[in-house]
């Protein structure tokens, strides 16, 4: 086990800048979350850090010892690497039984036959797929295959796994199921773990910390209750929860953390960036945004805010509805109700909480 | 303080060396470069030294002389039409075949498969002569039944498309043995996938397997049509005849004329040749880079399209094909090697084993030469799929500017004529420099020219297995800690070995017959059995040659049976006729 610490890693395919001055710093044990819409460079990331492809520029360290760093000519090879990997298409080898394939890395290693043999069957025991030790991983349902994958890389021991959108190709129940076993197999082994996905629920679901990605940066990278309080920029906001970003023009700091903002007829408090605070010509040049959480705004018939009911979904026990707001009706919040509401009714809404933000955030790079 | 600054320096120092070290078991691929340029390569570009040297210095005179000839743009624009027509028809034949065998419910896969490997292992000469002895005038299998054609009537053969359709009989085993390969890899979730989005029928083959398959396809193409382009035997014996040159048998012409120019001359038509030869694979390798159909997935299930009503309709035309492409002209080479002299009626009287008693037992020629071809044969595809498992591995995942001109060249040797790389060999083995041996008239100058003309054929399907199968089962090994000697033998070799024994049995098969590149090469004692055959049908003993070609064949049937019986010990694939 050991951290991990990207420093500006770039690289490019051709003019493409893939993976653009990422830095990160993953400490040991730490389940992290790569997450992005697809082709924004999560793969790449990915396998930059297992040696598979070369940076262009910037320095990748496992557990303090350089492992690629262009500028001194240093590039350590996956091989030597001790990182395990879960590939997307599972990547097992066909023409070997599932047995063979978990203890593939320890015959590499040159272990003994008995040594083998009991690590391959306590991994195989961990990921409950015991009794199909002697099948050909052809044999396998989806979920099996991705299983032995895994205890392919816990008998290897390695410094950190890496998963590559393990769950994509699952159903929706064998998802849950799945989830639960990489949670599992994170506290028992303690493992660093990186995890890619596109789906913002499963990273908010598992991961200690969510890096989020966007055309090769990196977004923000925080835990996963931050990012959505918290939304860095916008991008974020709209990526990360539901919820709904309004511009608005009219910021009034009251402290470095708290904010009133004027919506419609009514002054809203809300929480402010505190970066956005102390740029202070940016608050007051129009870039605020003010991110809504459904569970933020509540119907209420005396709120001085109003809107029109476009949509009502009942979640159990409570309403959401999406309703359109604004001079313009420019904008749709969804927002949280007691009571059916009929489409195209007048509604009043009250709001409890918010959180400001430069909306250009980022948005130059 | 000091010693902490050094022992940093030292760190990344160490792991620079380790990484270089890393590297370096890479370049050590690169090295194989070496004997691929020299043993393939070298000898071409020899020959082509001849071609712009006129008497010691550098000249374009041969170029001007043959390029001005109307007779090379006749025969080369022949060698296009007689190549393009046979290579379609070989695609007709071997590309249903392939596709029937491998993607539908037919049955007795396994007998199909071998009955139709078997044309391949006749040499082109016998077939050609024995499909003029089935159709000409005086037919003895005919003529056994009365039916042969008036005597002087003309032979039909004898013509562009003759020369085309026996062309496209003797390689469509080439494109079936290459697409069937690839079509093994196909993931049935694929075709399942489309099955269910709705497509059927005609649908499913065009828009989805035809698609998916389309890098085999290609590469058999490309293979079947430098294979006709080079051959000799049937353009020689079909065309000749009727007064029709094609470029192999316009150098064939050249070499009888003798003369100080003949070798400037050969090397510049043998330069056209391999041009010719290298358009066509370049194109190819345009077609294949824009399409990198990665099949995605699990290998291993094969597919059993159901052909419902149909398919006794379908297998009794599969059965009817072969029976047209090889058991009639077998059995007219049969009857020819049982008639008492050629020329002569077969009947149940007078059929004779005389000269099966001959050739065994008089004649201590043929055991030799059964015995040089079967060393020479194995040890070539032996020695071809070791090299080409890492040599593909290099082209495949490794590509650089030196492996794409590589890849073109090494087309080279299997495109040109067996005697011009025979010539091309004798110019640069006749007198190693350094070592100051020659290799001339020793079965090694035989051995190497093989190496030189069938790398290509064992090289092409592990190329194309290499590049079909998922990176990410090499990378995960490599995450696993195995470097690339490891990867190569646990995970690569196994997964591309049905492709390679494929390319090995294909090598073992061409190299059993050849006859065109010994021709030139052997020496009393080292003779093969291609060129046994040819001596005694030159020498007018047809019956003699015709017996030792059923020999050939029979002990082929009798190696495959001995694969087939071997086959459930051998790992799943490795014998392309098993399913
Ligand atoms: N080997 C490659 N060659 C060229 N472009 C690539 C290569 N790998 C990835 N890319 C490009 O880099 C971008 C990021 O890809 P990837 O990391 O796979 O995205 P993600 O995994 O987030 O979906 C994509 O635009 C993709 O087209
Ligand atoms: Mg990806």
């Amino acid at each position: 086990m050991a951290d991990i610490n990207l420093s500006r890693i770039t690289k490019s395919f051709g003019d493409y800048r893939a993976v653009n001055q990422v830095s990160l710093d993953i400490a040991d044990g730490e389940f992290v979350a790569l997450l992005g819409p697809s082709g924004c460079g999560k793969t790449t990331l990915l396998r930059l850090l297992a040696g598979f492809e070369e940076p262009d520029g910037g320095v990748i360290s496992l557990g303090g010892q350089v492992v690629a760093d262009p500028q001194s000519n240093i590039m350590v090879t996956p091989e030597m690497r001790n990182l395990g990997i879960v590939f997307q298409s599972y990547a097992l080898w066909p023409h070997m039984s599932v047995a063979r394939n978990v203890g593939y890395p320890l015959e590499v290693r040159g272990l003994g036959r008995a040594e083998r043999d009991h690590k391959i069957k306590a991994a195989l025991d961990t990921v409950a797929l015991g009794p199909y030790a002697d099948r050909s991983p052809t044999e396998l349902s989806g979920g099996q295959r991705q299983r032995v994958a895994l205890a392919r890389c816990l008998v290897m021991e390695p410094r950190a796994v890496l998963l590559d959108e393990p769950l994509a190709n699952l159903d929706v129940h064998l998802r849950e199921t799945m989830q639960q076993a990489f949670l599992d197999f994170h506290r028992r082994t303690g493992a660093t773990m990186i995890y890619v996905t596109h789906d913002q629920a499963e990273a908010m679901a598992m991961a200690d910390r969510i890096a989020v990605m966007d055309k090769g940066h990196i977004r923000q990278m925080a835990a996963p209750e931050t990012l959505y309080r918290e939304p860095a920029d916008l991008m974020v906001a709209g990526f990360v929860g539901a919820g709904a970003v309004l511009p608005i023009s009219n910021v009034s700091i009251t402290d470095d953390r708290t904010c009133s903002v004027r919506l419609g007829d009514t002054d809203v408090a809300a929480r402010i960036c505190p970066n956005f605070v102390r740029n202070r010509a940016a608050a007051h040049a129009g870039q605020a945004g003010l991110c809504l959480r459904p569970e933020d705004v509540w119907v209420d018939d005396a709120g001085a805010l109003r809107g029109s009911v476009e949509d009502c979904v009942y979640l159990g026990g409570r309403f959401r509805l999406s309703v359109r707001i604004g001079q313009d009706r420019d904008h749709v919040l969804p927002v949280y109700a007691n009571r059916r509401a009929r489409i195209g009714e007048n509604v009043g809404l009250k709001v409890s909480d918010g959180w400001v933000f430069d909306r250009m955030q980022g948005e130059a790079a | 303080m000091q010693a902490v600054s050094r022992l940093r320096g030292f760190w990344p120092g160490m792991i620079t060396a380790r990484s270089n070290s890393n590297r370096s078991s890479d370049r050590l691929l690169y090295w194989l470069l070496v004997p691929v340029f020299v043993v393939s390569i070298l000898p071409i570009v020899r020959l082509g030294f001849e071609g712009v040297m006129v008497g010691g210095v550098p000249s374009f005179d041969y170029f001007r002389d043959v390029l001005g000839n109307g007779s090379t743009w006749q025969a080369t624009a022949n060698s296009l039409y007689t190549a393009g027509l046979g290579t379609i028809i070989s695609l007709l034949i071997g590309g249903s075949f392939a596709f029937l065998v491998a993607l539908t419910d037919v049955r007795a896969k396994a007998a199909l498969v071998f009955c139709f490997m078997i044309p391949m292992m006749i040499p082109p000469q016998i077939t050609a002569l024995s499909w003029v002895q089935l159709t000409g005038p005086s037919s003895a299998l005919l003529n056994a039944f009365g039916i042969a054609p008036a005597m002087g009537s003309p032979q039909p053969l004898y013509s562009a498309e003759g020369i085309a359709l026996l062309l496209g009989i003797q390689h469509a085993s080439i494109v079936f043995l290459t697409l069937r390969a690839n079509l093994r890899m196909l993931p049935r979730e694929q075709i399942e996938a489309a099955r269910l989005a709705g497509a059927r029928g005609g649908r499913l083959w065009w828009q989805i397997i035809l698609p998916l398959t389309s890098p085999g396809l290609i590469a058999g193409t490309a293979m079947a049509f430098v294979t006709a382009l080079g051959n000799f035997g049937i353009t020689a014996m079909l065309g000749i005849p009727a007064n029709y040159a094609t470029l192999p048998t316009l150098i064939y012409q050249k070499l009888a004329g003798f003369g100080p120019s003949v070798l400037g001359e050969v090397s510049v038509l043998a330069m056209l040749i391999g041009a010719i030869a290298i358009c066509g694979v370049a194109l190819h390798h345009r077609l294949l880079s824009k399409r990198d159909y990665r099949l995605m997935g699990m290998v291993g299930r094969p597919l059993d399209i159901s052909l419902g009503a149909r398919r006794p309709l379908i297998e009794a035309i599969l059965w009817a094909v072969l029976v047209a492409i090889l058991v009639v002209p077998l059995l007219a080479l049969i009857a020819t090697s049982l008639v008492p002299a050629f020329g002569v009626k077969l009947n149940f009287d007078n059929y004779s084993f005389a000269a099966f008693r001959e050739v065994l037992f008089v004649q201590p020629s043929t055991a030799r030469a059964f015995q040089n071809s079967f060393m020479l044969s194995v040890g070539a595809a032996v020695t071809l799929v070791l090299v080409c498992l890492p040599l593909a591995y290099v082209m495949v995942r490794r590509p650089s500017r030196l492996t794409k001109l590589i890849n073109l060249l090494v087309e080279v040797p299997y495109a040109l004529p067996g005697v011009v790389l025979a010539i091309a060999c004798i110019l640069l083995f006749i007198r190693i420099p350094l070592l100051d041996v020659s290799l001339y008239g020793t079965l090694g100058i035989i051995f190497i020219a093989y190496l030189a003309r069938f790398l290509v054929i064992a090289l092409r399907p592990v190329m194309n297995s290499f590049s079909q199968l998922d990176p990410a089962l090499e990378e995960a090994a490599q995450a696993c800690g195995a470097g690339l000697g490891r990867r190569l033998r646990d995970i690569l070799l196994p997964l591309a070995a049905p492709s390679a024994a494929a390319g090995a049995l294909l090598v073992f098969l061409t190299a059993f017959n050849e006859l065109t590149v010994s021709a030139l090469l052997w020496a009393s004692g080292n003779e093969t059995l291609g060129v046994l055959i040819f001596n005694l049908d030159d020498s007018g003993d047809t019956v003699l040659a015709s017996a030792v070609a059923v020999m050939v064949v029979l002990v082929v049937i009798a190696l495959m049976s001995c694969f087939q019986l071997a086959s459930r010990r051998l790992p799943k694939g490795v014998v392309p006729w098993q399913t």
